[in-house]
């Protein structure tokens, strides 16, 4: 099974210089970038099988046994393996369905499929590297793929957020590569196994610098409070599936990153204080960001950074408990945040826009929508039955059992971010998807001072009570600032390009319906969200034993240097 | 291990200045800066890999004669990859001038909303719903 492991880096690899060569026959493409990435969900669903029963495997690439590069599969390599090969298929068949960008009318591009498929290699590639180089080396690959599709097109929007991300991500980019000098200086080696067994051995200041060096880079890349202020300004500006294979993969790699290296390098960490105080800070900042926003997308990509914070939490405690109920939310969570960008990729397409203010009605329009924005939407906030609350109870049950008074804080504050999540998730769907588009209009025009006289003809109740207050404006229970007056003044006027859901109702210029093929992949991720409730049972022993083997260091150890001789 | 002080000095020389030149407001000395902070991140691989020997090719020198190669290898896969970063940030930075005649680096949505916050804040006590002073706040203007 072994010849298995190397497979989700190289068929992704072989079709993107396919997608490349077939870059005139769009149609060819979408074949065989579909054909692949599904051959790389039956490759990683009979890895977890294989691993799960015979334990991990381990392949040096070219034979260079303990010289080479080692691709390692462990229990928790397999199970990210999985759960990102059946997201990137969803989010592709997505993009196909949607036209790739929805916009290519201005932006021709036949250079996304074999981006997108490189992404993919280099996300599988650093799930499997067994070593700190090609961990490195995996990182680039995904995040060059994630430049070029940030900026698919180059609108001033895209660049001007792509800037920024890509600074950003050479900076870190560049901290990992003195981490790696240093690594390499200290103890001679980067395979991951070799240095977690000659680190012990370092005085205790030189690998807390290491593990230092690599915390901040993994942080910057996972957008860990402080160092995630990136990543609300450069995500929704991307084309839906694009920020959806983000919002869902792209982070999580670098979770994973901060989980490999802290159960295998440092696992008596003096850090473990320090990420919970960060896991707290994320998720509390975080999710007030998202109560603040007024656009669908920025509130999502808030609520993204709000959840890594759960995330770190789980390392944090450095249990065996904490790192599974960890491992469990990141599967959960890559499900969820790419289900619920796919969905708002559908608003965009059904109603024109994602604005708050511009939305209304849209439970009315489309209830099939509506549905697919609930379930997930109340998975993220933690209503139980589902994962979310699944997840968020198996790490407050390791906060509680590993009893410091800091988890505990971070048990209070987890619960206090869940019901902010649910507020704002709440808020969302009361004002884009409960009110009427006649009720959003009006209440744009109210915010602009355009409404005042349709108000004294109509019933009070319809158009709620104006206040306002330090430089904010209250409509009802919600506040908007005045980085929304813009959006309002452009509703308002009745001769700007820019129209609202009411208006384009009123002149008919709605699509009237959904392509199947972006429905399909998005209500196939709702569904798989709830499948994880399903089978949660399973899930949670799994992430059980994958905890039990990453506190276990020597059975990493053991199977990778495993007849290699030292 | 014996440490080479002059690669460690220019290391830490390198590093300072592309740190300096990353935190300019323009993209290009941002780039300039990513391409000296690279090299200096470079001379940091070459003297973790210990004193410089013999090439280590085989036979033609004792073992413990011979350069680690391995740093050598890192090194050059790194040069590559900024090669490839910087041809990427030079073509944004292209883009940028084509779209909007300068290539600063903008505001966040955030920060720019923030500060039309404060700037409305501070010209009236109740913030009034005007349209006035809203064109001037475009934060590439500000600045100069």
């Amino acid at each position: 099974m072994t010849s298995l492991v190397p497979l989700p880096v190289i068929l992704p690899l072989l079709g993107t210089g396919a997608t490349l060569m077939l870059f005139r026959f769009p149609r060819a493409q979408r074949i065989v970038s579909a054909l692949v990435l599904t051959a790389v969900v039956v490759v990683a669903a009979v890895l977890l099988v294989s691993v799960d029963r015979d334990g991990t495997q381990v392949v040096w690439l070219g034979g260079w046994e303990g010289l080479g590069i080692a691709l390692v599969a462990d229990r928790l390599a397999v199970l990210m393996l999985l759960v990102s090969a059946v997201v990137t298929l969803a989010v592709l068949l997505y993009s196909i369905g949607q036209g790739i960008t929805g916009d290519e009318r201005e932006t021709p591009v036949s250079i996304y499929h074999p981006t997108f498929l490189t992404l993919v290699a280099g996300v599988s590639n650093a799930f499997l590297a067994g070593d700190l180089f090609n961990l490195f080396v995996s990182f680039e690959m995904l995040l060059f793929s994630s430049y070029v599709l940030l900026t698919l097109g180059g609108t001033a929007a895209r660049v001007r957020a792509g800037t920024i991300y890509v600074v950003v991500n050479v900076v870190s980019s560049m901290l990992f590569l003195i981490a790696l000098a240093t690594t390499y200086a200290a103890v001679g080696t980067l395979n991951l196994a070799q240095v977690a067994e000659r680190l012990d051995g370092l005085p205790p200041s030189v690998a807390l610098m290491i593990q230092l060096l690599l915390l901040v880079t993994f942080a910057i890349k996972a957008a860990v409070f402080p160092l995630s202020l990136w990543l609300p300004d450069s995500y929704p500006t991307a084309p839906a599936p694009v920020t959806a294979v983000f919002a869902g993969l792209l982070t999580k790699v670098g979770v994973y990153a901060i989980i490999r290296t802290q159960t295998l390098l440092f696992p008596d960490s003096p850090l473990s204080t320090l990420l919970m105080v960060a896991a707290l800070l994320t998720m509390v900042i975080g999710i007030l960001g998202a109560i603040a926003q007024s656009d669908i997308k920025r509130m999502l990509s808030f609520t993204l950074v709000s959840h890594i914070g759960y995330m770190i939490f789980g390392v944090g405690l450095a249990t065996e408990a904490g790192t599974g109920g960890a491992v469990f939310y990141v599967a959960h969570h890559i499900t969820i945040q790419t289900a619920l960008f796919l969905v708002v990729g559908l608003i965009e397409r059904r109603a024109g826009s994602t604005a708050l203010l511009r939305l209304g009605g849209l439970a009315r329009l489309s209830p099939l929508l509506g549905v697919l924005f609930f379930v997930p939407a109340m998975n993220l906030a933690g209503i139980p039955p589902m994962s979310g609350f699944l997840g968020k109870v198996d790490l407050f049950q390791a906060g509680v059992a590993q009893g410091s008074p800091l988890a505990l804080v971070l048990v209070a504050g987890g619960t206090l971010t869940s019901l902010l999540t649910l507020y704002a998730v709440a808020k969302t769907w009361a004002l884009a998807f409960w009110r009427s588009p006649q009720q959003a209009h009006d209440m744009a025009r109210l915010l602009v001072g355009h409404g005042e006289e349709d108000r004294r003809e109509q019933d009070e109740q319809a158009v709620p009570a104006m206040v306002e207050h330090r430089g904010h404006v209250h409509v009802g229970s919600v506040a908007f600032g005045a980085a929304d007056l813009d959006e309002a003044r452009q509703v308002a006027d009745a001769d700007a390009p820019d129209r609202d859901l009411h208006q384009l109702i009123e002149a008919g210029a709605l699509p009237d319906r959904l392509p199947l093929l972006m429905v399909l992949p998005t209500a196939g991720l709702v569904l798989a969200s709830l499948a994880i409730t399903v089978v949660a049972g399973p899930l949670v022993g799994y992430t059980d034993r994958a905890a039990a083997d990453l506190t276990d260091r020597d059975s990493y150890v053991g199977a990778v240097m495993d007849g290699v001789p030292r | 291990m014996e440490v080479n002080l002059t690669l460690l000095v220019g290391c830490a020389v390198m590093s300072g200045c592309g740190v300096y030149l990353l935190l300019e407001r323009s993209l290009t000395r941002v780039l300039v800066g990513l391409v000296v902070l690279s090299n200096g991140v470079n001379l940091a691989f070459l003297a973790a890999s210990g004193p410089a020997g013999d090439s280590p090719f085989w036979g033609s020198a004792e073992p413990e004669d011979m350069s680690d190669p391995l740093p050598q290898a890192l090194v050059l896969t790194a040069i590559v990859i900024t090669l490839g970063t910087i041809a990427f940030l030079l073509a944004l930075a292209h883009r940028s001038w084509q779209l909007h005649g300068h290539d600063d680096v903008q505001d966040d949505v955030e920060d720019a909303a923030i500060r039309k916050l404060a700037l409305d804040d501070a010209t009236s006590d109740s913030f009034g719903l005007s349209t006035e002073g809203q064109e001037q706040d475009d934060p590439v203007e500000d600045r100069q």
